[in-house]
């Protein structure tokens, strides 16, 4: 192993480089020039999916003269059916951005400095095997881990689970939808997955509980959203917030923060005791019924009042309104649900309410997704792992499927089970992502690797030994999108222009380290469209064909017990659980209880946040197609609140929270569109990367202001709207 | 000959600014500048509230001030769907146009002229919708000819209940929106 120390490295380079190294001059997106495709002239079209989120939608690039000029969706495609939400249509502004990652960076000073030596990619990839090989000898492979985010991780998950770590997580479980898909596990057996099997089109009947469709812009949930609005479905909406979703709704429930769970109780309380239920579906499927229906007889309307602040005759409506549409009567799961730390067992209620309605499996509730058989690619098989996974010991939190980030990031401080070592992380900004910044930045402190892939130099970047540039989706081949859907289909993303510097595509990062590590043989390709070819062939599928549409569909196949799915649920009884006894066994509530969530000091807001139609995450902020539609974020504040603190709309403040942790400033937005008692803000703002620097210290981070958490016991999950905030002026 | 006009459903719509972004890289619109934007307008005391969300742009009126009040002829109805335009040639950036706009739909490109909405006339010729019609993920927006009856502006016109903005000025405006 051709073994570098940084120290020569700074000789070999000789250019030594800022803050700056991955930023350049403030240049408008018009002026940059990229290479255009070779001789081109008119109009070119590249069929591909998107990468502004996960959610993959089918789209077409479009070259102008061998430039990128615009990017639409693909009408054959079911995610997207021809129509891209405003990131996806603002992607473009990804490729243009003056302040993406140019060239490998390795680290010269103190970690989180943000001083860089550019480097080869040789030279990158000699450092990083050299720290890996290191470690594995030191304290085994176990001890390098990975998080990643998103489809482009696969290639980095299998060089790492080739180099024998089986340490590999995403926030998107303990972070995000993890608790809604433990809860509705272990009542129906399956997950929602993603994207959602909700069939919201065919609704007649949707319940929103904290989720804001059209805010959070996943493009299909949004479309069918417009779809059932349009069908005149009944939306009912519950949130703190007067929300995008609550305008359109026929009920809204300003309910009290924290309390979804009693309003849920209740409305399956209501549902039980008049006998609304769909009881041949309960009879036939369910399992428990008694023990549960015994058990919710005290969560009454009354009960729930005053907990949630919903009047209780509100509450008895509404939940004849969804039993009267069932079972075309869908209350949706949401996505993003760590919020109080109990967050496994309001989603399994909420999953139980779906069971009452008998919604799951039927048409307008919970359709069974359908997926086409593209067989995986035949590596040879991974090494045997000799250690356990590091995230979860013991099975502390029983009921996780995946791998616990923090859980991972716990271990790397206390170095129980083990140590360790080495992080990658691949396009998910964990200062951001993951709650109470000061600890991921003490378990970066014990680490003898740290390398940070992505298309922007985001706040982890800043705490990285080496940064490796990414090529911006529309400029790279990704692995195949094999979806679960409504229709089975696989997508082809594959790259419409070059990338404008020293980018690579994270397939050919992973080949090359994979390389360096000697682990070749999980290589067998040389290029990924002899990969695509291998897959596809072992599925009667043409790569040709593929890289002309973009998309192949398969027959459609049903997708409801009507159609002839089998109601078969992979629970231990086989049925939907009303009554969980591996719950119980567990020592848990077999039927979910409420507990009163933990208020904050007087006198502060509780802190709650949630997405913008056009940012995702804190990716997008430098895109400055996406910057020009919002470039900051704002704090919500009730209007009376407002006044009575004496700001107003377009003031600026800071918050600061419980412990005294104090945001950047942000703009007020003194609206009547929140409650007095809570205050909102967008995620994803108030950038403190150098290397961001259109970003740069734009709004607040809610991230920052979260510095607690209550860890979900169930799966690990970290709820997060348990901290509460104080404005405070900022002097003019 | 055409009269083109927008009939945009504020009940779909989610403003989610797709209808912006799209302008933006359909037409170049510069870095700081839009041709179109969302409105939110809120009102009664929380949590008794509504909310109408709408996709404002130039609203291409029959009885246009810009045009009225524009000194070289820059400003003009175009002969295609009576849809108003700048010729960026004659414009000398003189501001009448934008003090004459009771919607506040123009801004000077930073090149000297006036710009605004064109319905994306290049796509209409081309027998497609403007560029925001034709993004929208919540399928709110419609365009067409509103002389004709049978339009599917004419008809949603017809049908469902709506209203212009500032009416009052008597531009006569022909973006309509559904409640």
């Amino acid at each position: 192993m051709n073994a570098l120390s940084r120290r020569r490295f700074l000789k070999i380079t000789g250019t030594t480089v800022g803050a700056a190294a991955a930023g350049g001059a403030a240049l408008k997106a018009s002026q940059i020039l990229t290479q255009p495709r070779s001789g081109s002239k008119g109009i070119q079209k590249i069929p591909t999916y998107c990468d502004i989120c996960f959610w993959k939608c089918g789209a077409i690039a479009y070259l102008k003269d061998g430039r990128l000029w615009k990017v639409e969706g693909n009408p054959e495609d079911p995610l997207s059916r021809g129509r891209l939400c405003p990131r996806g249509t603002g992607g473009v502004g990804a490729h243009y951005d003056p302040d993406r990652l140019k060239a490998p960076l390795l680290r010269m000073t103190k970690r989180g400095n943000e001083e860089w030596v550019e480097v080869t990619w040789d030279q990158a990839f000699d450092y990083i095997a050299d720290r890996m090989q290191k470690i594995k000898k030191k304290y085994g492979p176990e001890s390098v881990a990975l998080f990643s985010h998103g489809i482009g991780g696969n290639f980095f998950k299998h060089t790492l689970k080739a180099f024998g770590t089986p340490n590999i997580a995403a926030p998107s479980f303990a972070q995000c939808r993890g608790p809604r898909d433990a809860g509705f596990r272990l009542t129906f057996g399956e997950d929602v997955s993603s994207p959602e099997r909700t069939d919201i089109k065919n609704a007649e009947c949707l319940v929103l509980i904290g989720s804001h469709l059209g805010e959070n812009m996943h493009n299909s949930q949004v479309q069918e959203f417009a779809q059932a609005v349009e069908n005149g479905a009944t939306i009912i909406v519950v949130d703190p917030r007067f929300s995008i979703a609550a305008s359109k709704a026929k009920y809204y429930l300003p309910i009290k923060p924290g309390t979804d769970l009693a309003l849920i109780l209740a409305w399956m309380n209501v549902i039980v005791k008049e006998g609304l239920y769909d009881q041949e579906y309960v009879q036939k499927y369910g399992f428990g019924f008694e023990q549960f229906a015994t058990s919710i007889t005290e969560y009454t309307p009354e009960w729930a009042y005053p907990e949630t602040g919903i009047q209780p005759e509100i509450i008895r409506k509404t939940a004849r309104e969804m039993a009267r549409y069932k079972p075309a009567t869908l209350v949706h799961p949401g996505r993003h649900v760590t919020w109080y730390g109990d967050d496994t067992q309001r989603s399994r209620a909420i999953a139980l309410l779906n069971a009452l309605l008998g919604s799951w499996g039927r048409k307008g509730g919970f359709y069974y997704p359908v997926g086409m058989d593209v067989p995986s690619y035949p590596y040879p098989a991974y090494p045997k792992t000799v250690k356990e996974k590091v995230d979860n010991p013991a099975k502390k939190y029983p009921f996780a499927h995946e791998a616990i980030t923090t859980g991972i990031r716990e271990a790397t401080i206390t170095e129980q089970p083990y140590p360790i070592k080495g992080w990658f992380v691949y396009a998910t900004n964990l200062i951001q992502a993951l709650p109470n910044e000061q600890e991921t930045i003490k378990a970066i402190q014990n680490l003898d690797l740290m390398v940070v892939i992505d298309v922007i130099p985001s706040e982890i970047a800043g705490w990285a030994d080496v940064v490796l540039p990414e090529s911006v989706y529309l400029e790279r081949y990704d692995d195949l999108n094999v979806e679960w859907f409504r229709e089975p289909f696989v997508a082809l993303r594959q790259p419409a222009v070059e990338s404008p510097n020293d980018q690579k595509p994270n397939w050919w990062m992973a080949k090359k380290l994979a390389e360096k590590l000697g682990l070749g043989q999980y290589y067998p390709w040389n290029d990924i469209e002899e990969y695509f070819d291998v897959r596809l062939k072992s599925a009667g599928l043409s790569l040709s064909e593929l890289k002309k549409k973009g998309i192949i569909k398969g027959a459609q196949q049903p997708i409801y017990f009507d159609e002839g799915i089998p109601a078969d649920f992979s629970t231990p009884s086989g049925k939907i659980e009303f009554y969980s006894v591996q719950l119980a066994k567990a020592g848990f509530d077999p039927v979910p209880k409420y507990k009163r969530p933990a208020g904050g000091p007087p006198g502060y807001f509780r802190l709650l946040f949630g997405r913008a139609p056009v940012h995702s995450f804190g990716r997008t902020q430098s895109n400055r197609i996406l910057s020009d539609m919002m470039d900051e974020n704002e704090i919500w504040v009730n209007k009376k609140a407002a006044t009575r603190l004496g700001v107003k709309s377009g003031d600026y403040v800071r918050l600061k929270n419980q412990d005294g942790v104090v945001s950047n400033k942000i703009k007020v937005k003194a609206t009547e569109r929140i409650r007095p008692d809570c205050v909102y803000m967008v995620h994803g703002f108030g950038h403190t990367s150098k290397m961001l620097k259109h970003a740069y210290m734009k709004g607040a981070s809610d991230s920052q202001l979260i510095t607690r958490y209550e860890t979900d016991p169930l799966m690990g999950g970290t709820g997060m709207n348990v901290n509460f905030v104080t404005i405070v002026w900022e002097e003019a | 000959m055409a009269r083109y006009g927008m009939v945009i459903d504020t009940t779909k719509c989610v403003g989610c600014m797709d209808c912006v972004v799209a302008c933006k890289t359909e037409n170049g619109t510069p870095e700081g500048f839009n041709r179109d934007w969302i409105n939110y307008v809120v009102s009664g005391e929380f949590p008794t509230l509504n909310m109408e969300i709408r996709s404002e742009r130039c609203n291409h009126c029959d009885n246009p001030p810009c045009v009225d009040s524009c000194p070289t002829g820059a400003s003009h109805v175009h002969d295609v769907g009576k849809v108003v335009l700048v010729d960026d040639k004659l414009c000398i950036g003189c501001k009448a146009c934008i003090a004459a706009c009771p919607y506040d739909a123009r801004y000077i490109h930073p090149e000297g002229y006036a710009d605004k909405c064109t319905f994306c006339i290049h796509r209409v010729e081309q027998g497609l919708d403007p560029a925001c019609v034709s993004v929208c993920p919540t399928r709110c927006m419609y365009f067409g000819d509103l002389d004709d009856p049978n339009s599917q502006v004419s008809k949603l016109l017809n049908s469902r209940k709506n209203h212009t903005l500032i009416p009052d000025a008597g531009t006569k405006p022909r973006v309509y929106y559904l409640t």
